[in-house]
């Protein structure tokens, strides 16, 4: 079967993979590109281990078509950490024991990213929507809704104050 | 990159480590992405394999043909029934490990029938998914499809359909001469039972019905086996246990333990369901067929369809009690589904079910019966939800009647020392009271409630084991210290093993790195399962932790040409007592351990037995909407006695997480089966578990009466949890209508139902 050729920004860097037509993203991202971070639960869009961020917004990589992925602007967790360190998400998450098994992390750090993007002063309500396409069975969320709220007191104490 | 926290936030008096709240070793790699699961390893050459399974509930195998399947291009292996050794009954082991190889050989891969839908019963390995898939579809099977049967009673039925023809039910006497679909009855028979009931004052009596769920991992199984020239497979797994992996996966295979290695992968989530093999034996007989390595990934349907999960079941009890709250007697049976092979947790649920209480008088009986779903796996506290959900309902029935605060009733038939158990055993020191007292003192349990809102309370009790587990601790060059076990890390042991290695040693924390090893770097260990690694695993860690502790004592002593007994293990240093000699780090022994004896290390391995067993008293307040009977979680608060909080953090998470699954539970999970046996709902959108969105905050309160059979105190934390939730929802759901719910799930429907028959 001939392949698609797609070129792309992943977590900011130029790229650009062979993929086959009615191959997922997140297929793709794992194996051809290489970004293990992608997790999958479901592949049907009901659990949210697979969450990027696709062009601004947050998506299920197991709902997409790899060829969509053209032009596109892509963020997983493999880039959240910078050169300066952790996201304060990924602290706040560790700090916060967010995790247990931890299969559902990646997920639920890109959703709490893709909402502290848009709205940085979230209350609780906003957080527990804003990641009620996450699934995880391990904590009961309570810690991972806390470390979200955390991380963004966190980022809005750093921030400048307008 | 380093990762820095104040580790010390509420250490216990005594400990330097115990008790504080390090960020978790294998943290990092868990939020950055780098962590590899079960399905994160590719290898060069590596095909995709598949499994094909039965949409029969209940069929005879006529024939298989593979021939299609393996002619087609890119297939490289295809597998049977045929392709592995028929082994015959003979399992031992208790509580989550009990297997009967018999069984489980016929579960990995179907022979003569398929007994449930979803059961395997050939696979193929071939260069992608997609190939895999299409040989899939090219294997011609036929079936002679035979009645089913899922439903408890009509299981037990005369003319019932017989799941194996060679299932004579054990435990009744006489002997039956007829096979059925009961496989064991288990009875606890204590005191005078008629006595019992003639002094009580008042007599409840209820039959609840609970449907089969799945513990809901978010990982699904998956497996890379690659069998190589000379015969040895390796395993890269993720599993509760890499032994238990070893030593199944080479059963079935018909080979001897030492000819597969297995390499633990992170795993995503367990709760008891990942403490068996389904697809591993059959990538490595595909590996080996084909030359290649094979990986197996199950997809979510797979999943639900052909692993876990725990018993639906059917539950009458009978509860006497006296007039100041005394209880007098309980009596009742329990039938639980055991899926298509014999093995339910009935006789625990019988065990666990008044476990909190001083009873004299106890009659229950257990029914064991298979029924055409899958073999049902262990799921968190095996068999004691259900039975709890009955009984701890029943007692809030016995408080109303009475008028008896619940929390005051329990309090006043509290088990603690020397009460002995209904399940046998006499009590050392338990911390019952203590959760009980915790819940009533908790804020929650004053709040003024709203219209449509109510309040319920309830217990649950688990036994928690100790097992076999190893450990090895090395000194590295530098003074730190590596502390290898065999326990796969499901929800942070490695920072529980770091902290007690570092409470030990006398040295900082994070100079421990805490290691999951591979079945050919550490001794054998049980699985992660029956909250069971803290204590037993931990055990093993202190151990041989305590042995390097002498060891680099001896060392020091050569060093100063003293006699040992002169030299002090005091924060991480050897001190001589006179104090008039500079103390030795382990930086500096482990430089000098050329010269004293070789590098410093030392292995232990345990059997460990004293396992404290562990309690939980829980408080949940709900709304219940009158138009639509959807249940609303507005607060609740779970008090459980953890003997000593290791690390506080992961003990609540432990905590809330239970209570979530029991939540689910309660309120929306449940296996539906379609008139053909088919289950219905085999994804995450209509098998429906809590999201974030359902719940609100849970707060914990750890109760800490220590354990006497752990050095430290421990008790096991990982399962009692969601023993109780059930119940408190119920009893909750009760008070604020008037409603006695007996079935679960509680969904919408079913309390509109109920309204409905109430009059409202
Ligand atoms: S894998 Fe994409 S939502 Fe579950
Ligand atoms: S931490 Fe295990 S699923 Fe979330």
């Amino acid at each position: 079967m001939s392949r698609t050729h797609v070129t792309c920004t992943i977590n900011g860097d130029p790229a650009e993979f062979l993929c086959e037509e009615d191959q997922t993203l997140l297929d793709t991202l794992r194996d051809v590109v290489g970004l293990m971070g992608v997790k999958e639960g479901c592949a049907t869009g009901d659990c949210g281990a697979c969450s990027v961020i696709l062009n601004g917004r947050l998506n299920c990589s197991c709902l997409v078509f790899a060829p969509e992925a053209e032009g596109a602007t892509i963020e997983t967790v493999e880039g959240m950490a910078g050169p300066d360190g952790l996201h304060p998400l990924q602290e706040t998450f560790l700090e916060g024991a967010a995790l247990q098994c931890g299969i559902c992390t990646p997920g639920f750090l890109v959703a709490g990213k893709a909402l502290l993007d848009r709205n940085p002063d979230p209350t609780e309500e906003e957080v527990r929507y804003a990641v009620a396409g996450n699934l995880c069975r391990c904590t009961g969320y309570d810690k991972i809704v806390r470390s979200i709220l955390d991380a963004a007191d966190r980022m809005g104490e750093a921030a400048p104050a307008s | 990159m380093t990762v820095t926290a104040t580790p010390t936030t509420d250490s216990q008096p005594g400990y330097k480590w115990v008790g504080t709240r390090p960020v978790r070793h294998d943290g990092l790699d868990k939020v950055t992405g780098r962590a590899r699961y079960g399905a994160d390893l590719n290898l060069p050459g590596m095909l995709i394999g598949a499994v094909l399974r039965s949409p029969h509930a209940h069929a005879r195998i006529l024939s298989i043909d593979t021939s299609a399947a393996q002619a087609m291009e890119g297939v490289k292996a295809v597998v049977t029934g045929a392709d592995f050794p028929m082994l015959e009954s003979g399992g031992e082991g208790s509580g989550e490990e009990y297997y009967d190889p018999r069984d489980l050989c016929r579960n990995v891969m179907a022979r003569d029938k398929v007994l449930y839908e979803g059961h395997a019963l050939a696979a193929v390995a071939a260069t992608s998914r997609r190939e895999a898939l299409a040989a899939l579809a090219a294997i011609e099977v036929d079936y002679d499809v035979l009645p089913h049967v899922l439903d408890v009673s009509e299981a037990m039925a005369p003319d019932a359909p017989i799941l194996h023809d060679d299932l004579i039910t054990e435990g009744v006497d006489p002997i039956p001469d007829e096979p059925s679909n009961v496989a064991s009855r288990y009875v606890i028979d204590r005191g005078d039972i008629e006595k019992g009931f003639a002094e009580a004052d008042v007599i409840v009596e209820r039959e609840f019905v609970t449907q089969p769920v799945h513990q809901g991992y978010i990982e699904p199984h998956a497996v890379v086996a690659d069998v190589g020239e000379d015969g040895k497979a390796t395993v890269f797994c993720s599993s509760q246990g890499h032994f238990m992996v070893r030593s199944h996966t080479a059963e079935l295979l018909g080979w001897e333990p030492s000819r597969v290695k297995v390499i633990p992968a992170e795993i995503g989530g367990g709760f008891g369901g990942k403490t068996t093999v389904y697809v591993e034996p059959v990538a490595a007989r595909l590996s080996q067929k084909a030359g290649r390595p094979v990986k197996i990934v199950m997809t979510r349907d797979e999943v639900f369809r052909a692993t876990g999960p725990t018993s639906g079941s059917k539950i009458r009890l009978k509860v006497g009690a006296t007039r100041d709250g005394r209880l007098t007697a309980v009596e009742g049976s329990m039938a639980y589904q055991a899926g298509a092979f014999k093995g339910s947790p009935v006789s625990l649920g019988c065990m666990c079910a008044f476990a909190p209480y001083a009873i004299e008088n106890v009659l229950l009986e257990g029914l064991d019966v298979v029924v055409n779903m899958p073999k049902v796996a262990a799921y968190r506290a095996p068999g004691a939800p259900m039975a709890s959900f009955a009984s701890e309902t029943l007692l809030d029935e016995v408080a109303e009647q009475l008028g008896i605060d619940p929390l005051e009733l329990r309090l006043r038939n509290a088990a603690e020392e020397g009460v002995r158990s209904v399940y046998g055993p006499v009590y050392k020191r338990i911390g019952f009271k203590e959760t009980v007292e915790a819940v009533r003192d908790h804020p929650q349990y004053s709040t003024e409630l709203g219209p449509n809102q109510g309040r319920g309370v309830a217990s649950g009790f688990w036994f928690n084991f100790g097992g076999s587990s190893s450990a090895t601790v090395h000194i590295n060059e530098d003074g730190s210290a590596s502390v290898l076990t065999g326990s796969p890390d499901i929800g942070g042991s490695r920072a529980s093993m770091a902290l007690m290695a570092a409470e030990e040693l006398g040295i900082d924390v994070y100079d421990i790195t805490p290691i999951v090893s591979d079945t050919e770097s550490v001794g054998y260990t049980e699985v992660t399962g029956g909250s069971r690694v803290t204590h037993a695993t931990g055990m093993a860690v202190i151990d041989a932790c305590r042995k390097v502790v002498t060891d680099l004592r001896a060392r020091a002593a050569k060093v100063w040409d003293v006699d040992v007994e002169e030299v002090e293990w005091v924060d991480g240093r050897a001190q001589h007592v006179s104090g008039d000699r500079a103390p030795m780090t382990t930086r500096d022994l482990a430089a000098g351990a050329a010269g004293t004896g070789g590098p410093i290390t030392a292995s232990a391995a345990v059997n460990a037995r004293g396992a404290g067993v562990a309690f939980s008293t829980q408080v949940c307040d709900v709304e219940v909407d009158p138009e639509t009977g959807a249940v609303t979680i507005l607060r609740y608060m779970t008090a459980q006695d953890a003997g000593r909080a290791i690390h506080p953090s992961y003990v609540e998470g432990q905590m809330q997480g239970g209570v979530a699954q029991g939540i689910g539970w309660a309120l929306n999970e449940e296996y539906i089966f379609d008139t053909g046996g088919t289950m219905e709902n085999p994804g995450f959108l209509d098998y429906r578990m809590p999201v974030a969105s359902d719940l609100p905050m849970i707060d914990t309160v750890i109760v800490e009466v220590p354990n006497p059979g752990h050095p430290y105190g421990v008790r096991g934390v990982g399962e009692v949890g969601i023993v109780p939730p059930m119940a408190a929802v119920a009893n909750a759901i009760h008070d604020a209508t008037g409603l006695r719910m007996s079935e679960l799930p509680m969904s919408p429907v079913k309390v509109l139902e109920a309204i409905g028959a109430n009059g409202g």
